[in-house]
């Protein structure tokens, strides 16, 4: 607040205090004879009293002042006037947050140095694990972490990125991004045909041998560089086992089919700029558990 | 002065009655007002690019703010769950401020960047898919609705009228970045950008 400011509020402030106790003080009534007196209307015959205030009443006006300028001078109000305490809002959060702090992160912090697996089944990280799943990963994955359509499952042995807890970490400091290309200006309707019949014979599934011999065509030149010439998949580009039955996207012919030819690109966001070193190690540990 | 005069004057009354209650406002509003403190921008802000203001309007248009804030205070199970406590000058291009004081559901002030872009689509698509206790209502109709353009420019010169600085090539090509997108990308795009430039570690 500028200094023009600051006074405007601090002389309008002041006056208004003055006011009061002026129209307060100024309008007292009080001892004798000035009790049972009438205003000097009547209407009808009912004339109206014009009695003091009852002395309760007008001494908690009195208290009031006192405390408004009692508290003026101790928090902050007049301007810039910081008050005696120099209290403000986001130093009483500051000081909140410090306190939490001081209180939880050794709590949190005794566990970096224990690795991963060996503290996943402690009850006390579980515990702390759940609470900060709940509030950052049940959103997606589900609050018991078995994933939705689009988003993995956390508690299969199935990962799309990698399940050791270096990888976990990774992926929840950096996020993950999948890159799978739409293929249907390469491929046209029939490639798309082809390579979901080769992708349905991974599984068993397939129902037409020319087909299948097709689509493998299309499957080595396109697909393998990412899934791998043996479908098995690559932690390295996020591309998930096609041999398994585990479908991130639904695993019908038309899922297939519609995955090839639209593509799919799906995003698990970073939390390394929102979550402390701690938490990730912590969460890293309660998403351990859950397989394993 | 005698209280009978005041009394039976009521043009007087009403002078000295609107001197009384004004005060409240000469200090609470006015500085606030005519101020700096709050109309400074914070590092970084930016007028919301064209499908973004569209984003912004649907969600005013079904209602969002009827049960999300975006308004996040400075307290510490606030901050613990949201992140950054929200500050005056992120709002400074906001006509009108979407604070909300409501929540049925949780704050959106810094949503952005929080969940996948799909993970929007499908939440609004039908919540219950991807947040099975949710009770927000599904709002299938932003999938076939087109964004007509034509006053998105408009909108943006508005805007400018009252403070927010769009230029005229923002204000041109507003149309044509707004061009073909459905409803959905512009609330998506409208949520993913809600509360970046703030981040805290927590």
């Amino acid at each position: 607040m500028t200094s023009f400011w600051s006074w405007w509020v601090i002389v309008l402030t002041v006056i208004t205090f003055v006011g009061i106790t002026w129209i307060l003080l100024g309008n007292r009534k009080r001892g004798e004879g000035e009790t049972d007196k009438t205003t000097g209307h009547a209407h009808d015959g009912i004339e109206e009293y014009d009695n003091p205030l009852p002395a309760w009443w007008f001494y908690m006006f009195v208290i009031t002042i006192v405390w408004a300028i009692g508290y003026l001078i101790i928090y902050p109000g007049m301007g810039n006037y910081p008050g005696l305490i120099g209290w403000t809002q986001i130093g009483q959060h500051e000081a909140e947050v410090e306190a939490a702090e001081a209180r939880y992160s050794e709590m949190r912090s005794r566990y970096l140095a224990t690795p991963v697996e060996e503290i996943a089944q402690d009850p006390a990280v579980r515990r702390m694990g759940m609470r900060l799943f709940g509030n950052n990963c049940a959103q997606c994955h589900g609050a018991d972490g078995k994933g939705r359509y689009g988003f993995p499952n956390l508690t299969d042995d199935d990962w799309l990125y990698g399940g050791s807890p270096e990888a976990l970490k990774a992926t929840l400091v950096n996020g993950r991004r999948a890159a799978m290309p739409a293929w249907a200006g390469v491929l046209g309707d029939q490639g798309i045909a082809e390579a979901t019949e080769y992708v349905l014979s991974l599984n068993g599934r397939s129902t037409d041998a020319d087909m299948t011999a097709a689509g493998e065509g299309h499957y080595q030149m396109y697909c393998a560089a990412c899934h791998g010439a043996d479908a098995k998949g690559n932690y390295l580009f996020g591309a998930p086992n096609l041999t398994n039955g585990i479908w991130l996207y639904g695993g019908s012919r038309e899922q297939i089919a519609h995955s090839l030819r639209a593509g799919r690109n799906g995003v698990m966001p970073a939390f390394g700029e929102s979550l402390t070193e701690d938490k990730i190690h912590i969460l890293a540990a309660y998403i351990y558990s859950l397989s394993n | 002065m005698k209280h009978e005069v005041v009394e039976k004057n009521v043009g007087l009354m009403i002078v000295l009655m609107i001197v009384a209650i004004s005060f409240g406002t000469l200090v609470e509003l006015v500085p606030l007002i005519l101020g700096k403190q709050v109309s400074q921008p914070i590092a970084g802000l930016k007028p919301l690019p064209a499908l973004e203001l569209e984003g912004r309007d649907i969600y005013v248009r079904e209602g969002c703010n009827n049960c999300h804030s975006q308004m996040i205070r400075p307290l510490r199970a606030e901050t613990e769950r949201y992140g950054h406590y929200s500050v005056a000058g992120e709002f400074v291009y906001d006509h009108p401020f979407l604070w909300g004081s409501k929540r049925t559901g949780p704050d959106l002030a810094r949503v952005g960047q929080r969940y996948s872009d799909d993970w929007h689509r499908a939440h609004m698509y039908n919540p219950r898919d991807v947040v099975p206790e949710s009770n927000m209502p599904a709002y299938p109709w932003l999938f076939d609705n087109e964004i007509n353009g034509e006053r998105t420019g408009k909108k943006m010169a508005a805007l400018r009228r009252v403070g927010v600085p769009y230029s005229d090539e923002d204000i041109a090509g507003a149309a044509s970045a707004v061009e073909g997108k459905m409803e959905i990308d512009a609330v998506v795009a409208y949520l993913q950008q809600l509360g970046t430039l703030l981040q805290t570690r927590r």
